[in-house]
């Protein structure tokens, strides 16, 4: 018997209809990803990642083919998934408990188990004391990481993350990188992983896609054959390695 | 804490003096403008009886069991509010509807821009006709005014808000009813106080002019009534009452809109 796969893509194809025309962002795309793994993705600039991601998380629709999630084909927004963009969104009327507290609240989930939940993530991980800040207040690190919690609290199967890290200067989204990890792998989160930055795909990654340009098919899937965290892996001898044969085949 | 270095205290003292100087230009303007006025009503440079005076507008405020002032006020400040809270109201209603269903919205965008730039006075008469030669009309007269533009001012606000946080929401499985109460409404809170600030101007233009069509009371009637029999101070000193109370109503808003986003929206 095999391990479940939490995410399986079939065949899928994606055509985006404009005034001017059609564009076609994704062909024949097909993977599986595992319980608990990260994985992954990079490809040139605008060649359908987003897309890819948006189709998982039920927010854009699909051409043909299939997407399941959990046993279920996506046709929608589904509790199962969490998605976090480039940018926190957080919002500023709202304090940070507040804040961590809005997808509960939009799924009409907000128990007093899973408001405990919540409460108990931003401790964890080191803002417990900003329950009452608003984000205005907050470093872009800190932000990033409320917005984490605010989908994890949500307790999804699967995390879609769009460039999550790209809007942070690059010590702090080295830091960052590195608490999400932890917190992926301590929760036990399995996650999608879109990122134009390659030492990232490869330091916080179990295996990594590349994309061909658009219509993006998928090029290799690359297994990342390290277990230590970010930082660690960023001074494996290996890493320069995988960082090379990414490079050539993205180019 | 008396930790303050010796350059922020200059700064600060730098800065109170402009402030204060600003003050002080301002009051010594409008002191200014009254003593000559005044002064060349007094050595009959200025004709009074056509221009008026301070201290004649001044005698006509005090005498106000005469030209029973007050009523009048009231009167419009009552017109007023009502004009404004229907219009605003009416208004941030009819741009949830624009902004919910994208169809009513490209139907109707002629429609609102033309109505937008229509003079709203040139349908008195037809609002008098149709409501009646009342206050009514009056009121009616401050909503169409205020209506239009709080529609567009507001939903131009609605549609501006952030795409990425009404992303975000839907990755929530947010419906339209949540996206709204949840993003876009508070997102535009002061969009709203904006458009209820220009309102409330407009809304006393409307009554003004809905009172000087039906003349039975209040500051516009006033006016004209004081400009038919030549009683130049009347007219002074109401526009004078007007004046104030616009400035009123506007801090007023203002003040609304500081306590409301003090709850609403703590972390701006
Ligand atoms: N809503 C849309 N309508 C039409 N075309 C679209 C739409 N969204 C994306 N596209 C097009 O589809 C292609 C893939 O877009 P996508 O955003 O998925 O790329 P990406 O790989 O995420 O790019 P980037 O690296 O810049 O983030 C692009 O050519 C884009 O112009
Ligand atoms: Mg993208």
């Amino acid at each position: 018997m095999e391990i479940e796969d939490i995410l399986k893509v079939e065949n899928l194809c994606c055509k985006y209809q404009a005034e001017n025309g059609e564009v076609e962002a994704l062909k024949n795309i097909g993977f599986s990803i595992k319980k608990g793994e990260i994985v992954g993705i990079i490809g040139p600039s605008g060649c359908g990642k987003s897309t890819l991601l948006s189709i998982i998380a039920g927010l854009e629709k699909k051409t043909s083919g299939s997407v399941i999630v959990a046993g279920q084909e996506v046709s929608g927004v589904n509790s199962a998934v969490g998605y976090m963009m480039q940018n926190d969104n957080l919002l500023e009327w709202r304090n940070i408990y507040r804040n961590v507290l809005l997808g509960l609240e939009i799924r009409k989930e907000c128990t007093e188990e899973n408001r405990e939940y919540a409460k108990r993530l931003l401790e964890e991980y080191g803002l417990g004391e900003f329950c009452d800040k608003y984000p205005s207040q907050l470093s872009g690190g800190m932000r990033q990481r409320v917005a984490l919690i605010r989908t994890l609290a949500t307790r999804p199967e699967i995390l879609l993350l769009d460039e999550a890290f790209s809007a942070l200067d690059y010590q702090t989204r080295l830091k960052v990188s590195q608490d999400v990890w932890e917190i992926l792998k301590r929760e036990g989160v399995t996650a999608v992983m879109v990122t134009h930055d390659i030492p990232e795909a490869i330091s916080l990654s179990d295996r990594v896609m590349v994309l061909t340009p658009r219509p993006a098919r998928i090029k290799n899937i690359h297994t990342v054959d390290m277990t230590e965290p970010p930082m660690k892996r960023r001074n494996d001898s290996r890493f320069s390695g995988y960082f090379n044969l990414l490079w050539e085949e993205i180019n | 804490m008396n930790g303050i270095s010796r350059e922020r205290a200059e700064y600060l003292k730098e800065k109170r003096r402009q402030k204060n100087t600003i003050t002080l230009l301002r009051i010594g303007i409008l002191a200014v403008l009254l003593v000559l006025w005044e002064f060349f009503s007094n050595i009959g440079v200025i004709d009074d009886f056509v221009m008026s005076s301070p201290s004649r507008i001044l005698k006509t405020l005090f005498n106000v069991g005469n030209n029973n002032l007050f009523t009048h006020i009231g009167i419009t400040c009552l017109e007023t509010l009502a004009g404004f809270l229907l219009g605003s109201g009416i208004g941030i209603c009819v741009a949830i509807v624009l902004w919910w269903n994208k169809t009513v919205y490209l139907v109707s965008e002629p429609y609102l821009v033309v109505l937008n730039s229509l003079p709203k006075i040139a349908l008195g008469p037809v609002i008098i006709i149709w409501v009646g030669a009342g206050q009514q009309a009056i009121i009616v007269m401050a909503l169409a005014i205020s209506l239009v533009v709080t529609v567009l001012e507001v939903l131009n606000g609605y549609a501006a808000t952030d795409r990425k946080k009404i992303r975000m929401a839907k990755s929530f499985g947010a419906d339209k009813k949540t996206i709204f109460t949840k993003i876009v409404f508070p997102s535009n809170l002061t969009t709203i106080f904006n458009s209820l600030k220009i309102s409330i101007g407009l809304s006393l233009v409307g009554v003004i002019a809905g009172e000087f069509l039906v003349s039975k009371g209040g500051l516009g009637y006033l006016i004209v009534y004081g400009g038919q029999v030549f009683k130049m101070d009347l007219v002074m000193a109401s526009v004078f009452v007007l004046a104030l109370m616009a400035l009123l109503m506007y801090k007023g808003v203002v003040f609304a809109e500081k306590i409301i986003l003090g709850i609403l929206s703590p972390g701006k």
